[in-house]
């Protein structure tokens, strides 16, 4: 019993700490400066401890969130109000954190539902400076603003955790000796950083869409966090572009299906046994309206393509409805502007759709670069299994097997291997 | 201030940090605390030590701003802007004085 509620509370926090997390983050160090993002990065670390160790023993507290942030609250002022941090604070906020008389009012109004968001609009374009390399900008978001681990980024970069370690500690050294700041970003720079802090969001969206972690395919919160970061983009003028709306039309698209991608046991639901009218129709709605609103500049963007394909699925009476020859035209597309593996993989499958399963397994073998990864076995397997060729097929779905951690994966390849026999 | 409801201070407080935050970005603002309502005395060659709160004192001093101003006059129209007047409190402005030798 003890340890199904301790369970209870790990999945909570869990949840909380990603939610919450890069909030407070935000703010702390919009209080701290840049510069002091690890003063900030500890407070958020050691309230979610506290957090742990508070409410595994008791009940959990009716408004967690208000919990949380009157714990980081009292520990950014008790940081403060030791001198040697407060000399290292250099803002327009400096005056009011000098003096008792307003020190912890001003820490209370930094918490309010506005500055949060201002303040992470801020830490967006900061972690998007110029001074890193999009490497070090996606990492850095995704481990302030998104409250992802080391572990957790790294398997999205299909990285280690070492390499990730290392690269965010060379971005805050950069931070300290270039004495970066969380100003907005002048008119001129305005355009090419909300760019970069898109980029950031899509790929935080597959990181929650296409998990890597066992046990977890679907990471409904990480996908909703790229949404809601998005969706703050749009709520400010400046940001509000029409790549923008085309990234949250693709967000919507992919999250109308979030329901019928695993069945009651958890075990994942192919796009062609998916039950369509499982999907959420509001969501595909909405895709529909930000799609609308992403054609209203003349400019194309990878993420207009991208909604395009998604928008073709999303609004298809059933699988073999589907347009595939305007899915094929629209990949071909995305992969004259820029070549990508990964989707030059998914044209592959469509080729299987329109040409069949040889002219796809003659493509997919003509690929570099993709040998151990899961997917591309997995569809390559597929093609074999549909060509009659279950003996090969067999032999590469087990390959899959090996280069796969997540149960639900793990589940569909031994599925497949089955009908192989 | 003991007397209001949490709701009260934390606007009282706002009006605080608003009031502070214009001197601030004016250039006006040096420094300075609130001080607690009770403290120690201490006296004369001999030192001695009495507990406050200081009984024989008409107002209890609550705390001190140190701020720029170029004479007195000015110093008197910064401080009517004081968030203390909405408490009905008083507050008493004094220049610097300068210790040339």
């Amino acid at each position: 019993m003890a340890t199904e509620s301790n369970n209870e509370v790990n999945k909570i926090v869990d949840h909380l700490f990603r939610h919450e997390a890069g909030k407070m983050v935000a703010v702390l160090t919009r209080i701290f400066g840049f510069k002091n993002i690890e003063q900030a990065e500890d407070i958020v670390q050691d309230t979610i401890i506290r957090a742990l160790e508070t409410w595994k023993f008791g009940k959990l507290p009716a408004n967690p969130q208000a919990w949380l942030y009157r714990t980081a609250k009292n520990k950014a002022i008790d940081l403060i109000r030791r001198e040697q941090v407060k000399h290292k604070i250099d803002n327009d906020l400096t005056i009011l954190l000098r003096s008792e008389y307003t020190l912890s009012a001003a820490i209370n109004e930094m918490f309010n539902e506005n500055e949060i968001k201002d303040s992470q609009l801020r830490m967006m374009f900061a972690c998007c400076h110029s001074s890193f390399t999009p490497e070090a900008q996606i990492t850095l978001m995704l481990k302030t603003l998104c409250g992802l681990s080391v572990k957790e980024i790294s398997s999205a970069f299909l990285s280690n955790e070492e390499t990730i370690g290392k690269r965010l500690y060379r971005t805050k050294e950069k931070i300290r000796s270039e004495n970066l700041t969380l100003d907005y970003p002048g008119a001129d720079a305005m355009v090419s950083r909300t760019d970069t802090v898109l980029k950031t969001l899509y790929l935080l969206f597959n990181e929650g869409y296409n998990s890597s972690h066992p046990e977890k395919l679907i990471r409904e919160d990480l996908c909703e966090e790229a949404m809601r970061l998005c969706i703050l983009l749009t709520e400010n003028p400046k940001t509000n572009l029409v790549q923008t709306n085309a990234l949250l039309a693709l967000m919507c698209y992919h999250i109308s299906r979030f329901n019928t991608r695993l069945d009651d046991k958890g075990f994942i639901v192919l796009l062609k046994d998916q039950d369509r009218t499982q999907w959420n129709k509001f969501l595909v709605d909405r895709g529909n309206v930000y799609m609308e609103r992403s054609a209203e500049g003349g400019v194309i963007h990878d993420f207009h393509i991208e909604a395009a394909i998604a928008s073709v699925h999303a609004n298809a009476a059933s699988y073999e409805d589907t347009n595939w020859q305007m899915i094929l035209q629209l990949y071909d597309a995305l992969l004259q502007r820029t070549y990508n593996p990964v989707v030059a993989l998914n044209r592959c499958v469509v080729i299987g759709e329109i040409e069949g399963p040889e002219q796809a397994i003659t493509q997919l073998e003509a690929m570099k670069g993709l040998e151990g990864n899961c997917y591309y076995n997995t569809a390559l397997g597929e093609m074999y299994l549909r060509a009659g060729d279950s003996a090969k097929a067999k032999q590469i779905f087990n390959k899959a097997l090996s280069l796969t951690s997540s149960h639900a994966e793990t589940e569909l390849i031994m599925r497949k291997i089955k009908s192989c026999n | 201030m003991q007397h209001q409801s949490p709701e009260g201070m934390q606007a009282q407080m706002q009006k605080w940090a608003n009031w502070m935050t214009e001197l601030g970005k004016k250039g006006i603002m040096v420094g300075g605390e609130p001080l607690q309502m009770s403290g120690k005395q201490v006296t004369g060659a001999k030192k001695v030590v009495t507990d406050g709160p200081f009984a024989e004192a008409k107002e209890v001093v609550g705390g001190y701003l140190v701020i720029n101003a170029k004479d007195i006059n000015e110093a008197v129209e910064i401080s009517k802007g004081c968030p203390i007047f909405d408490v009905d409190g008083m507050l008493e402005v004094r220049p610097i004085q300068k210790m040339d030798m």
